[in-house]
């Protein structure tokens, strides 16, 4: 007998002396230890059900047989798995299920993964009782509604693991038991088509059907599948692309991976479509007259390089991107930075994070999330504060359903209520623009209990006495009065959040795009460090970032006043080290950021603009002034992978790879450096982004950019960029880094801030703060605040998802948000086509009526060039972090007759 | 306040009912009286009483347990013994007024008894009846004699003296009360009732509940339904001492809706309890404080098991998990929870009201106590009664029920619903216990017994409750949902005359897999009622599938109907109501049934006069060839 430490036990199973954890099932303990027992029901995800009986055992002791996926393993237990009895209540109950099963095995999809296969294999039937069984189950229809996949009843054996995924995994609940009895079949909603119901389409229900039931409608077998990273949003879900031929046929979820344990959101699943789309960029393009003509590389790459040779200095811009790799970043840093001579680089994250640079750097040195995503199962409190998580981050979203069902309590400040409010402990609905009083209000209230963490402000912080002077006017029935959120709900808010810790919060652009964005995170700041909720494991402040490599693209110096790693550019020790490292004098002023270019671009400061994956005519604040610039540009050069609105007005467009037909890294919104790994040939001609920059460059006489591959480029980042110091592809083949990383044999950094804060001094830093209320506010003539918000369906300005049929199919066109009570004092229905109109532009859109938003507000996302919602979101700046105040503007809706 | 002032209170008002200075009618008004015209005969005397300035009093009782009496009403006089009529109408009872109030001549038509004890004039003691005397009423003892809607009646009947009790001991105390008293779950299972509360009690939790299981489902049983609607404080008091004994601070009544009455009774007890301090916060002030809500079932026959039925009160599809844990250790919302039955409850106030020994002093050795069961089918005294545990099932059918309906040869007894088996009539020596049944393949269940007669085919019984069985499953568990389905399918197909002496095997087989497979108690016995039946009427199986009979002339496409050729006098009753025109034949000449045309609606036999009864119903499919 083996000697038992405390948290393991021993047991018998059919003979063998096995060890296993505590809390252990019987099942689980004997599939851990290669000892097959039938299942079918069992999901190593899932809470187990217990339904399907096949796996019984006999235990010594018991009474009869008990199914082991809901025993718990206990200390000697002796197991019997196989006996005359158990295989009759096996067999009996599989021919039933035969019975009463399409048997046409050979033509359904999942022949050859079929969990009803194997376990038939091992119980085996009795054939002549299964004939003589009856088969009365009617023939379903197959529901097909989904535009991914397939519902089919005939195949079903009711397992019920799509039920409990959808509950337990994705917590959406769109599945569920209908009907009773024989007539039990998996149902939506009032048994209404998959489509019509709450669904999400995210799919983990369908890669978990152990049978034919749920199948995707693409079926193709890959013939060989590569590991990389999806390429929508911030949160690096590690995939498999399948791949046949030069296609992309199947997208899975890692189960490995620490990120999304296997798990993705619609567009991350069935979102692949675009890359073999049609109307990929193939050739480069050269405008003649009112359209294009299409060239060769060296054709375009001399005509791009002898006019942008004119615009040497600040005469040029380059606007990089958030979507393409490190490698890509940081070759087009330096190419801006080594051969152009200038530091007019920046990219979109001045539109979505700028205030998290600008304002965590202020409080904590460093901006960035502070915890890993796999610590949010771990928080007792979550607090989402202007985030549609599982809209915009739905696996982040799936991390804090789950620590949801583990009992923490979750806190919910949002303008709409939001999908995560069904999981809100308390949900705030504070009016848009407030978010700084709401927070100081908390804060009041946190101070006037005493339940501040005292140690932590005496030896963590600084400015605490400053801070509180400020912190007097905002007292509950003025944060009451500006918000319009209840006081008992702030008084919630701020005991759960101060005293359930660890607590964690999260925040995206609901705090940053406005213009006291970088205020918003200072209130954010100063809440962590009053209740001492930072530096700890599930203990934080979490920006969520948008896109892939938003992170990476900041990380690599895609910003005017930084080279990669944060190194100033006007600290000459920094620029030293550079133009030593490049061979190159380098321009020694911040370079200006990417809402001034557009205004340099008006003044004819800018010549020349260089624009790498972006498409700024719909995603920028105020977008007719960026049209308007865009036309009195000299010269302007897109580099895509589709011809974008913006691309329109090129004079040159280079046809770049997508990130499936690339190596090279992503940095995802937890710091963490993950290899992103060619899957497909590039379409036509297009090449990769590092290799276009270094042949302009090579074109305008630039030295170091012989680069041969992605992989060499992240050597040189890690030569140049402390943070990235210790991070090669060797490290990272199979688990990402997290930085800080920076020596060859560190492990990477989980969370930040735990022993001393990355400022100077080591200290947190509190902030004094005023309300500054939003710059355009509603009036008699525009009466109603609009706020801009994302869809789950749609990424960004869509190029890519769009490109996508099946998720048009579930999310077609842009609809205006309005609340019942502002429909009714308008004349609105349902359905009804509007103008909505601004100060600067006018857009036509239907109108749906919700509560989820209150009176006053309407809501648009920028998904459609149909309905260029930017056009009337207005371009007043946060002074410190330069980003537009696209989250409130004022409308006024009229009804298009 | 306290409780003696309560009881002190209750007894005045007791004391103007029986006993007291006004006359009075009792009006069996339980769903029973009410379908059978309660309604109309207090509406009748109501006017009556008031057309009289108020002569006399009309109260509302329960159900005394003799249904098929009803409606049951008696009346009391000051001065005369309290006397029960039956089969009263509206009619009749303005007689009874007249004659008996106004002019003290008794009317002896419908007369059943009188209240009292010892007969009176000649006329017996209700109790002296065949139906009631072999029975021990402790739980049933209220019901049908005082007004359930009155707090005061249950008071003055030792109402609550049991929570009083209870709330002067430890809570261990009165668990270990009840373990000497022998109570077992009567719910069905027979666990006993003690032994559970223990488990919760032992459960270290801030919060834990009590259920109390008014979900009757089983079909012909209503022991639930009449206890609620004819004594609901008992329920009440039973959950209190439960509470008390497990650290609970609220409870839940899970009640079908399909009971509207006893919703009622119960909303009204709750409330009267609420307004008297026997709910709520501090009890009488002994510190205890006890709520309870009330769940209205959805109609879920599977929602009877412990814990389909917290899912359902948690607002889920009620569908059971498997146990454990065991919701004694986590149940409701994950705390500790028990639930008991009805009749559990009202037994465990009984017993607290008397004492443990009192109670055990009933019934036999594993089986202490009395049950109730609800007596219906081919019986001639249908209605709840109730008898010591190990009452032999002769004692129960010829005794109280008064034999087989129209004394026609008993078949069998279906015990234990759905769940349950059929005891053939040969082993009627039987006691009524746990263990018993469960020798003999059925179970006590919660105490539905359904009387079968020659006239009733076995099969088509089997057939009857799995298709009750198929229909109720949640669909969770494989074996369950499709192995109800395929047991229904066959037994459709031996009714039909389609079966095969194999099916009887392949039902056993599936029946043995079912039974072990499933998931919980519905699936785990619902092959009970096939297997009993072939265990013990497998003749009728083969008949069925051999010869393509049925001997009991039930199964529609194994029997056939046949004009008698020496009794048809050709009165053509037959050739009228025939819908498929099968008759032909001239008036006053023999007629003759076309077999081929035949439907077996039977309309010939209802229609053919009794004077001549020429029409006969035959075991087989068609006539033997000749």
């Amino acid at each position: 007998m083996k000697l038992n430490s405390s948290n393991m036990i021993n047991l018998n199973i059919d003979g063998r002396q096995i060890q296993v954890e505590k809390g252990k099932t019987v099942l689980e303990a004997a599939l851990e230890n290669d000892i097959y027992i039938p299942n079918l029901c069992h999901h190593p995800d899932l809470v187990p059900s217990g339904n399907c009986r096949m796996c019984v055992v006999e235990i010594e002791g018991r009474r009869g047989q008990t199914i082991s996926c809901t025993t718990p393993a206990e200390e000697g237990m002796r197991v019997t798995t196989e006996s005359e009895e158990i295989a009759t209540i096996r067999q009996t109950t599989l021919e039933m299920i035969h019975a009463n099963h399409t048997q046409d095995c050979t033509n359904c999809a999942s022949n050859s993964s079929c969990g009803l296969q194997q376990v038939t294999a091992y119980v085996g039937v009795n054939e002549k009782r299964l004939a003589s069984l009856r088969r009365t189950r009617p023939i379903f229809e197959e529901d097909d509604s989904n535009p991914f996949f397939i519902l089919d009843h005939n195949k079903c054996i009711m397992c019920g693991i799509c039920v409990r995924t959808c509950d337990e995994v994705a917590g959406v609940n769109a599945l569920d038991y209908g009907f009773r009895g024989f007539e039990t079949i998996i149902s939506s909603g009032f048994n209404k088509n998959i489509l019509e119901s709450v669904c999400e389409s995210c799919g983990e229900c369908v890669v978990r059907c152990p049978v034919g039931a749920l199948k995707t409608k693409e079926t193709s077998l890959p013939t060989r599948e590569v590991k990389t990273v999806c390429t929508y949003c911030g949160v690096g879900c590690n995939i498999y692309l399948g791949v046949r031929g030069n296609t992309i046929v199947s997208s899975r979820g890692d189960r490995d991976s620490i990120v999304n344990k296997g798990r993705l959101c619609v567009k991350g699943r069935f979102g692949y479509e675009f890359v073999n789309h049609k109307d990929r960029l193939k050739v480069p393009l050269i405008k003649k007259g009112d359209g294009f003509v299409e060239a060769s590389w060296d054709e375009a790459l001399d005509l791009v390089a002898e006019k942008f040779r004119e615009a040497k200095g600040d005469k040029f811009c380059a606007l990089t991107s958030a979507k393409i790799t490190n490698e890509d970043n940081y070759v087009i840093q330096k190419f801006t930075r080594a051969v152009m001579g200038t530091n007019n680089i920046d990219h979109c994250a001045r539109l979505c994070h700028a205030p998290t640079v600008s304002g965590l750097v202020q409080s904590f040195g460093s901006g960035a999330m502070t915890n890993s995503i796999d610590e949010f199962k771990y928080v007792n409190t979550l607090f989402s504060i202007g985030s549609n998580t599982t809209a915009a981050h739905p696996i982040i979203g799936m991390h804090i359903k789950e620590a949801k069902r583990r009992g923490a309590k979750i806190i919910v400040a949002n303008p709409k209520q939001i999908d995560l409010c069904r999981f809100a402990d308390v949900y705030m609905q504070h009016y848009p623009g407030t978010d700084v009083v709401l927070l100081m209000g908390m804060m009041k209230v946190i101070v006037d209990e005493g339940l501040e963490d005292r140690d932590f402000i005496q030896s963590r912080s600084e400015g605490f006495e400053d801070f509180m002077e400020s912190l007097k006017e905002f007292d509950l029935d003025t944060t009451e009065k500006i918000t319009g959120v209840p006081k008992e709900k702030i008084i919630e808010s701020a005991r759960i959040y101060a005293t359930n810790q660890p607590s964690s919060l999260v925040y995206a652009m609901g705090i940053t795009q406005h213009s006291h964005g970088t205020d918003n995170v200072l209130a954010v700041s100063n809440l962590a460090l009053l209740t001492g909720n930072i530096g700890k494991e599930a203990s934080g402040i979490n920006p969520l970032r948008g896109q892939n490599n938003v992170q990476g693209a900041c990380d690599m110096g895609g910003l005017p006043d930084v080279y990669p790693g944060y190194q100033k550019v006007t600290l000459p020790e920094i620029r030293e080290k550079f133009e030593k490292a490049w061979n190159v004098k380098l321009n020694p002023d911040d370079g200006i950021t990417h809402t001034e270019m557009f205004t340099g671009i008006e003044m004819g400061k800018v010549k020349a603009l260089y624009q790498v994956g972006e498409n700024p005519i719909l995603s920028e604040a105020d977008s007719n002034h960026v049209k308007r610039s865009l036309d009195k540009l000299d010269f302007f050069v897109v580099q895509d992978i589709f011809l974008t609105e913006t691309a329109r007005y090129a004079d040159v467009i280079l046809p770049a790879v997508s990130f499936a037909e690339k190596d090279g890294t992503f940095t995802n919104t937890e710091r963490r450096v993950q290899r992103v790994r060619k899957a497909v040939n590039p379409q036509g001609q297009a090449m990769d982004d590092w290799w276009i920059a270094a042949e302009l460059a090579k074109r305008l006489g630039g030295e170091g950019f012989e680069y041969n591959s992605a992989s060499e480029i992240m050597d040189e980042i890690a030569s140049v960029t402390p943070i990235y110091g210790g991070i090669s592809f060797d490290r990272i083949e199979d688990v990402g880094l997290q930085w800080p990383c920076p020596r060859a044999d560190h492990p990477g950094t989980k969370f930040l801030h735990t022993e001393k804060f990355s400022r100077k001094n080591g200290l947190g830093k509190f902030f004094p703060l005023v309300y500054r209320a939003s710059v355009e506010l509603p009036d008699s003539e525009y009466p109603i605040l609009l706020t801009t918000d994302r869809s789950l369906y749609h990424y960004h300005t869509s190029t890519m998802t769009r490109r996508v049929e099946g998720l048009e199919i579930l999310d077609g066109e842009e609809l205006l948000n309005v609340n019942p009570a502002d429909a009714e004092s308008m004349g609105l229905n349902d359905g009804d086509i509007v103008s909505v109109k601004s100060r600067r532009g006018n857009v036509r859109v239907k109108v749906k009526i919700t509560h989820i938003i209150a009176p006053g507000v309407a809501s648009l996302t920028f998904h459609f060039h149909e309905t260029p919602t930017n056009e009337l979101t207005i371009c007043a700046v946060d002074p410190v972090a330069k980003i537009p105040e696209t989250k409130v503007c004022s409308v006024k809706v009229e009804k298009v007759e | 306040m306290d409780l003696d002032k309560l009881f002190d209170k209750a007894l005045t008002d007791w004391g103007n009912y029986i006993g007291g200075k006004k006359s009075f009618f009792m009006v069996g008004n339980a769903t029973c009286g009410r379908s059978a015209g309660s309604t109309e005969v207090i509406e009748r005397l109501e006017a009556l009483s008031s057309e009289k300035n108020s002569a006399f009093g009309v109260y509302e009782v329960g159900c005394i347990g003799m249904c098929y009496l009803e409606p049951i009403i008696s009346v009391y006089k000051p001065g005369q013994p309290v006397l029960f009529y039956a089969n009263v109408n509206a009619d009749d009872a303005g007689r009874i007024a007249e004659s008996f109030l106004e002019k003290d001549k008794i009317i002896k038509d419908k007369l059943l008894g009188i209240l009292e004890k010892e007969g009176h004039n000649g006329i017996p003691s209700l109790f002296d009846s065949p139906m009631l005397k072999p029975q021990k009423r402790l739980v049933l003892n209220n019901c049908g004699i005082i007004d359930p809607t009155r707090l005061t009646h249950y008071l003055a009947n030792k109402g609550y003296s049991g929570l009083k009790k209870a709330l002067g001991m430890t809570p261990q105390k009165v668990i270990d009360d009840l373990m000497n008293s022998g109570l077992r779950g009567r719910g069905g299972a027979g666990f006993p009732t003690a032994r559970k509360w223990q488990f919760a009690f032992d459960q270290d939790s801030e919060e834990k509940y009590l259920i109390c299981n008014a979900d009757e489902g089983d079909p012909g049983a209503f022991m639930n339904r009449s206890l609620i609607e004819g004594d609901p404080h008992s329920l009440l008091e039973g959950m209190l001492i439960g509470a008390y004994a497990i650290g609970a601070s609220l409870g839940y009544i899970y009640c079908r809706a399909e009971y509207p009455l006893a919703l009622e009774r119960l909303d009204l007890a709750i409330k009267q309890a609420r307004e008297n301090n026997l709910l709520g916060d501090n009890i009488m002030g002994s510190g205890f404080s006890f709520n309870i809500k009330v769940k209205e079932g959805a109609g879920a026959f599977v929602c009877g098991e412990e814990t389909a039925l917290i899912a359902s009160i948690e607002g889920s599809r009620g569908m059971p998990v498997p146990r454990p844990p065991f919701p004694a250790v986590s149940g409701l919302w994950g705390k500790p929870t028990i639930i008991n039955n009805v009749e559990t409850l009202a037994s465990v106030a009984r017993v607290m009201q008397n004492s443990p020994e009192w109670f055990s002093q009933y019934g036999s050795e594993n089986s202490r106590g009395t049950k109730t069961f609800a007596l219906v089918g081919k019986i001639k005294n249908t209605g709840l009664i109730e008898v010591p545990l190990g009452t032999s099932l002769k004692e129960i059918i010829y005794d109280i029920g008064g034999g087989v309906y129209k004394d026609k040869k008993l078949k069998a007894v279906q015990t234990g619903g759905p769940s349950g088996g059929c005891v053939p009539a040969s082993m009627m020596d039987i006691p009524v216990d746990y263990d018993s049944l469960a020798k003999a393949g059925t179970i006590m269940g919660s105490g539905g017994l359904v009387v079968m007669d020659e006239d009733t085919c076995m099969v088509d019984v089997a057939r009857y409750f799995i298709d009750f069985a198929h229909r109720e499953s949640c669909g969770k568990c494989a074996p369950c949902r499709l192995g109800t389905r395929q047991m229904l399918d066959i037994l459709e197909d031996i009714v039909s005359g389609e079966g095969k002496m194999s099916d009887i095997d392949l039902l056993e087989e599936l029946g043995e897999g079912i039974k072990k497979g499933s998931l919980c108690g519905l699936g785990q016995t619902a092959p009970n009622p096939v297997l009993t039946t072939i265990r013990y009427f497998r003749d009728e199986y083969v008949e069925h599938i051999e010869n393509k009979r049925c001997p009991a002339r039930v199964c529609k496409d194994l029997k056939y109907y046949d004009i008698i050729e020496e009794k048809c006098t050709g009165c053509h009753a037959c050739f009228k109501v025939c819908p498929v025109s099968a008759i032909s034949g001239t008036p006053k000449k023999l007629h003759v049934i076309d077999q081929d045309l035949c439907i077996k609606c039977g309309m010939c036999l209802e229609k053919c006069p009794d004077k001549f009864s020429a029409i006969e119903v035959y075991p087989g499919s068609k006539p033997l060839e000749t």
